[in-house]
């Protein structure tokens, strides 16, 4: 038994580690001083597959990115993991797409794969948080999604079965493939990079494909194929209340909670 | 048409959900700004009392499909019967909770009729736009605000050229309003049938495991929350036994959170939950715009950071300088003192 795996990925600016050299002084964002990574629940979706792969061992998996030229970066990470090839989707005309333009494109370079049994990828990246790529590449692809993907159960070439999270607890799905699984951070922990596969691939050449290769109406990318505009941005201006400010000494504290109390906001 | 549609979800009690009734309550609002109807749309099985629960946040008609392959929640049933829906009712906006079932839904939808989305909206406003590049103007048109970019910014998105505009809100950002409990509305019964293809049935739900309800950070008039300068989840355990001694709940920023220093069912802010607690203090979190959406319009806050520049402080009633695992046991022992 053997299946055609796609991983989908981004690399992301970090930005759980934003500090304040991250913002210049009109209040625009400096992409340059934040480190770009492999977003965290991508690699999650990678382990996820690469899961797969172990329970067949003949299937490929191909990672695939949109960025810049640079996002090679984490193609080659993938590699390093255990995936079997990959490729960035590069173009300034895929530039200012938003989630249904980058969905579009995607969907447009997987396509061009052939037939592909399973599509992972992470629900949702640190820079956008939106969860909405992965559901519009399955409606694109016109395969079925399961979202906040836990746990593998089993897979088969026919079928996947899955524990994914919802708001009140878990549930066990099962689908027949092709599927489209977007997976969580709560799934297992990542592997990491395998010695011998970092030796053996150092010096890969990772393919970059533009807009051409991947044959799309050229109106629904970037920012012409993009329904939603920023309207304006504001940086964030903090109106200073009435603010007191207590010492840090018994005493001082002392007089706050007993001032709370007697306001009976604390109880 | 003017109108404004809900998707409406049911919780695993049969009830509807809080985050639809307080879309619900902006819906009416955005409705009456725009001279149309509140619509809400409900998919599920043998749902009770449905009119007496919507009608009186404003909604005045509930299309309603009631069919046994609609519960529990899968996407692709779901999704046949609102895309459906939107397409013979073309309603100008479209809001749905910020949940696992609404993220999962809204973005294929979008999808399929190519329109926008903004996910994870803290306010919603009517207003107009012009384009700078073309100069065309829009009146009336749907302002989909949200923090962006590590929080440094608000961002108002909008979606001039396609319609419906669409957006998802999380769970307490809007407030829900009853606007008259005697309030009545029509029910349209939606034939499922009509709007299910045969392959929607694909995917199959083997079982499913309810937890018992968690904690309650929505509902505490009193928290104590706790960020990445606790430095530890030692240090953040301390915050459990104050919270405990003044009968308050515990919640995290999303830092703390990723640090693991709690669980995420306390996260606080734009991808967490948004509280409106009598007394909210912030212990060790600087406060991102995204932290603070979720707890501003707190009765009280006290701030306490070794940072005096942290942006907490300029939201905060009082500001204490100094270590935290420092003032929690001062904070505690006031507390005692006082109780004698």
């Amino acid at each position: 038994m053997s299946i055609k795996i796609v991983v989908l990925a981004k690399q992301v600016p970090d930005t759980r580690n934003v500090g304040p050299e991250a913002m210049t002084p009109e209040g625009t964002i400096n992409r340059s001083a934040l480190p770009a990574v492999y977003n965290p629940e991508d690699l999650n979706a990678l382990e996820m597959a690469l899961q797969v792969k172990e329970q067949m061992p003949c299937s490929t998996v191909t990672v695939v990115t949109m960025g810049p030229p640079r996002a090679e970066e984490i193609i080659r990470e993938a590699i390093y993991r255990g995936a079997d090839d990959g490729f960035v989707l590069s173009d300034r005309r895929f530039a200012g797409a938003d989630t249904l333009a980058t969905s579009y494109a995607i969907s447009c370079a997987v396509k061009k794969l052939g037939h592909v049994d399973l599509v992972f990828g992470g629900r949702q990246a640190i820079d956008g948080d939106t969860a909405q790529v992965g559901p519009q590449v399955a409606e694109k692809m016109d395969i079925p999604q399961i979202t906040y993907a836990e746990e593998l159960l089993g897979v088969s070439d026919k079928c996947i079965r899955i524990k994914r999270r919802i708001s009140s607890g878990t549930e066990v799905v099962e689908a027949p493939l092709p599927v489209l699984v977007t997976v969580c951070g709560s799934a297992p922990r990542p592997r990491f990079r395998h010695a011998h596969l970092v030796l053996k691939n150092r010096h890969l050449e990772i393919p970059v494909w533009t807009a051409d290769d991947v044959n799309p109406e050229f109106d629904r990318l970037g920012l012409s194929g993009s329904p939603t505009k920023v309207k304006n941005v504001d940086s964030v201006v903090l109106t200073q209340k009435d603010n007191i400010r207590v010492e840090n000494t018994q005493e001082a504290l002392n007089s706050l909670i007993s001032n709370l109390v007697t306001n009976h906001i604390i109880g | 048409m003017n109108s404004i549609l809900v998707y409406i979800e049911i919780n695993e009690s049969g009830r509807v959900a809080d985050v639809s009734l307080e879309l619900c309550s902006k819906g009416r609002r955005l409705a009456d700004r725009l001279g149309g109807e509140l619509e809400a749309i409900v998919a599920g099985n043998n749902v009770a009392d449905l009119e007496q629960q919507l009608y009186p946040y404003g909604v005045d008609t509930i299309l309603y499909a009631n069919d046994p392959r609609l519960s529990p929640y899968r996407t692709l049933p779901h999704f046949s019967i609102v895309d459906g829906i939107i397409r013979e009712r073309q309603p100008e906006v479209v809001l749905y909770g910020a949940t696992s079932v609404g993220r999962d839904l809204a973005p294929r939808i979008a999808s399929h009729l190519r329109c926008g989305l903004t996910a994870d909206c803290t306010a919603l406003e009517i207003g107009d736009h012009t384009d700078l590049k073309t100069g065309k103007e829009y009146h009336d048109i749907l302002y989909q605000i949200r923090p962006a970019f590590g929080g440094n910014i608000v961002a108002t998105i909008v979606s001039p050229e396609t319609r419906p505009q669409m957006a998802t809100v999380r769970e307490g950002v809007m407030r829900k309003e009853i606007i008259d409990s005697n309030r009545k509305g029509k029910l349209i019964s939606l034939d499922a049938s009509k709007y299910l293809r045969a392959e929607d049935e694909c995917l199959k739900v083997i079982s499913r495991q309810i937890d018992p309800q968690g904690v309650d950070i929505k509902g505490a008039s009193i928290i104590v929350a706790g960020g990445y300068g606790m430095g530890s989840k030692e240090n953040f355990d301390m915050l459990y036994k104050f919270a405990n001694m003044i009968g308050g709940e515990v919640g995290a920023s999303r830092a703390a959170i990723d640090a693991g220093f709690c669980s995420n069912d306390r996260q606080i802010g734009q991808t967490g939950v948004t509280v409106r607690p009598k007394l909210y203090i912030a212990c060790g979190i600087s406060g991102a715009v995204q932290h603070r959406v979720g707890m501003e319009q707190s009765g009280q806050i006290i701030s306490i950071n070794t940072d005096p520049d942290a942006p907490i402080n300029s939201i905060a009633d009082y500001t204490i300088i100094g270590d935290v695992c420092e003032i929690i046991p001062r904070l505690m022992n006031a507390y005692q003192s006082c109780k004698k």
